[in-house]
């Protein structure tokens, strides 16, 4: 099952609107994402699952896809992430 | 007439009857139903309708309010759409044959809890983002309206345990003349808007303003944080004439608020805040702050049973430079001593705790305590603005001492791979007279000073500032006081040193020509004070002000220094 590690750098954390982007993006997929911080672990298109993941600046996560679109997802996902939720660093 | 006090969290001055918003009349009903069908049914049209309402709310708000105020109902939407959530509900109705909007609350209660059990202050806040969003749908399947201003027929000052961002967006303004809530910090939704709409709000009062009968006459003072309950007739007609006059002034300056603070001939004075936590920079900011003239640390180590560690200090440094991205924060090092009870320093007890091992003296002794501090700075200080101060500097040795702790903290940091910024700006307080005294010789060692006008009136008229029976001596209105400034300021820049003012008497908008007269190049205060500042040294020339200031030099009592300033400009 395909798995990434991503680095939060965005200011906010995951939380607010790095958190709803986030969620919206996996919302564009079929597949079943998880995402894993520390022993919490939240589904992946739940806005308040992320939320409650407390992954604030420079936390790292574990995502997780199953599903026939799972690699674009991981994909999507780790673009938004890598690019800062689309903001300057 | 009765006073309560609470935490001042927008500014003005409203005068009227007060209205008690209630949400708690809510009574959720909670039974056992024989066919889930028929909830699941009631239940999805609530949610469809509650989607609707949302879709309005975020338009009026996008019309109405900032980007950031308009998100939070992005979010909320976001949730009407959350699987989880819906899907728990709806286990919740057809599993446990839970009517519908038992089955929301529950499910909301259960997310929430989670989110107020978090450390993250900010998520701690979001848990009252969800409530909000459940309770719209419980209060869709009871058919109750939801604006705190239903029921209400003209303009009321409104009391509440605490509002909610739908609620303070679904209120009608005009109908409304300022806030008081029992909980809530000022960074509340409610604080916010408040000062968007340029109303008074005063947060965290308790629960004794939700016993105040509607229709009270009450005056709410969002400058001093408090809520006068029936006052008296000669109260009522003073708190009106103040509240016209800043009306006028206080709608000009804040409109102008993130504009630069320069006279007429072109001089530009910084004007900073002083901050004691995160929550205090963004309001900093958003009063039109141009960065933080004095962070005050002592945040991190008050009401707790151990000394904060390095990281948890990086951690909310980082936060705070964060909200400022490149402008200039100063931060102040530990100022503690046997006055303020750490139990986990076991700090000496002595008989004049404000003459004795405090601030850099008490650092200076123990490293254990100043070096966590200072590595954390360094650290927070990468791709920032970062400057030190030490508190409470009498000689140059204490100066060069800190140095020498501080290139330690340096090398260590550096050896183990950490990269922070190349230079920081180190300053000191100037608060005690020796320090003005030897300016020269302290101008050397340092790239700026900032001056401390509570304690440097206490240390020069030799006036325990805490003791009622002597404050009025510890003025800084005093000549004496007022002559050290000068002082100060004509050194420093002789040696091409810049001078701030943190202490009290930098937001004071009597004080402000005599300071701009006086060549202050930066004035420090508390956020709300800012956009007035700004607004005064705009209407002034520096020539006019430094003849402001040159006569006020030669007056000899505090007295004759205010009624000076006062007909020389009438605030």
């Amino acid at each position: 099952m395909p798995e990434i590690r991503l680095k939060i750098q965005h200011k906010a954390g995951l939380h607010a609107r790095p958190a709803a982007m986030f969620v919206q993006t996996a919302n564009k997929y079929k597949a079943a994402i998880k995402v894993r911080h520390g022993e919490r672990e939240a589904n992946a298109k739940s806005i308040m699952g992320i939320l409650t993941l407390g992954a604030s600046q420079g936390a790292e996560v574990t995502v997780h896809a199953e599903g026939s679109d799972a690699e674009q997802a991981l994909s999507g996902l780790r673009e938004l992430v890598e690019s800062n939720f689309g903001e300057q660093s | 007439m009765k006073i309560l006090k609470g935490i001042p969290a927008s500014s003005g001055i409203s005068i009227g009857p007060a209205f008690q918003f209630k949400k708690g009349e809510i009574h959720i009903p909670r039974h056992q139903v024989e066919d889930p069908a028929p909830e699941i049914q009631r239940f999805e049209a609530a949610l469809e309708q509650a989607r609707q309402e949302l879709a309005q709310v975020l338009e009026k708000a996008q019309a109405e309010t900032d980007a950031g105020t308009a998100s939070i109902f992005e979010a909320h939407a976001l949730m009407l759409e959350d699987p989880d959530f819906l899907a728990a509900i709806q286990e919740k109705i057809n599993d446990r044959a839970l009517n519908a909007e038992a089955a929301v609350a529950d499910a909301t209660e259960t997310y929430a809890q989670m989110l107020d059990a978090m450390e993250d202050e900010y998520l701690k806040a979001r848990a009252a983002d969800i409530r909000d969003v459940g309770m719209r749908v419980v209060r869709i399947l009871l058919k109750i309206g939801d604006s705190p201003t239903s029921g209400l027929e003209k303009p009321a000052v409104i009391l509440a345990d605490e509002l909610t961002p739908s609620d303070t967006i679904t209120l009608d303004k005009s109908l409304v003349l300022g806030f008081c809530t029992a909980g809530g910090g000022p960074v509340a939704h409610v604080a916010i808007l408040a000062r968007e709409l340029g109303l008074p709000a005063v947060v965290g009062m308790g629960s004794d303003i939700l016993d105040i009968p509607d229709l009270t006459e009450v005056v709410v003072d969002g400058d001093e944080g408090t809520l006068l309950v029936e006052p008296d007739q000669a109260t009522v007609a003073n708190k009106r004439a103040q509240a016209e006059s800043q009306l006028e002034k206080g709608a000009e300056a804040r409109k102008h608020a993130k504009e630069p603070a320069v006279t007429r001939d072109g001089h530009q004075v910084e004007v900073v805040a002083n901050i004691g936590n995160v929550e205090g920079a963004k309001v900093a900011l958003q009063s039109g702050a141009e960065g933080v003239g004095l962070l005050r640390t002592e945040f991190l180590y008050l009401e707790r049973t151990h000394m904060p560690d390095e990281e948890e200090q990086y951690q909310a440094y980082q936060a705070i430079l964060e909200t400022f991205g490149r402008l200039p924060v100063i931060l102040r090092t530990l100022d503690i001593g046997g006055d303020k009870n750490l139990p986990y320093l076991s700090l000496p007890e002595e008989m004049n705790p404000f003459l004795g091992l405090r601030a850099i003296r008490l650092c200076l002794t123990r490293p254990e305590i100043f070096k966590p501090q200072l590595k954390a700075a360094l650290r927070a200080s990468t791709g920032h603005n970062l400057k030190l101060m030490f508190p409470m500097v009498a000689t140059v040795a204490e100066v060069r001492a800190a140095k020498v702790i501080l290139e330690e903290c340096r090398g260590d940091l550096s050896g183990s791979g950490q990269t922070m910024a190349d230079h920081i700006e180190i300053g000191i307080m100037v608060e005690i007279p020796a320090a003005v005294i030897t300016a020269d010789q302290l101008a050397a060692e340092v790239d700026f000073f900032s001056i401390g006008t509570n304690d440097l009136s206490q240390y020069t008229m030799a006036a325990d500032r805490t003791s009622s029976s002597v404050s009025a001596l510890a003025n800084a209105f005093q000549p004496a006081v007022l002559r050290l400034v000068r002082d100060i300021v004509d050194t420093a820049h002789q040696h091409g040193k810049w001078v701030g003012m943190c202490g009290e008497l930098a937001g004071e908008p009597l004080a402000i020509p005599l300071l701009l007269g006086l060549g202050l190049d930066e004035l420090s205060m508390n956020p709300p004070a800012i956009p007035l500042a700004k607004q005064i040294i705009r209407s002034l020339t520096l020539k006019e002000a430094r003849g402001i200031a040159q006569a006020a030099l030669d007056l000899d009592s505090p007295e004759g220094v205010r009624s000076w300033l006062e007909s020389k400009y009438p605030l």
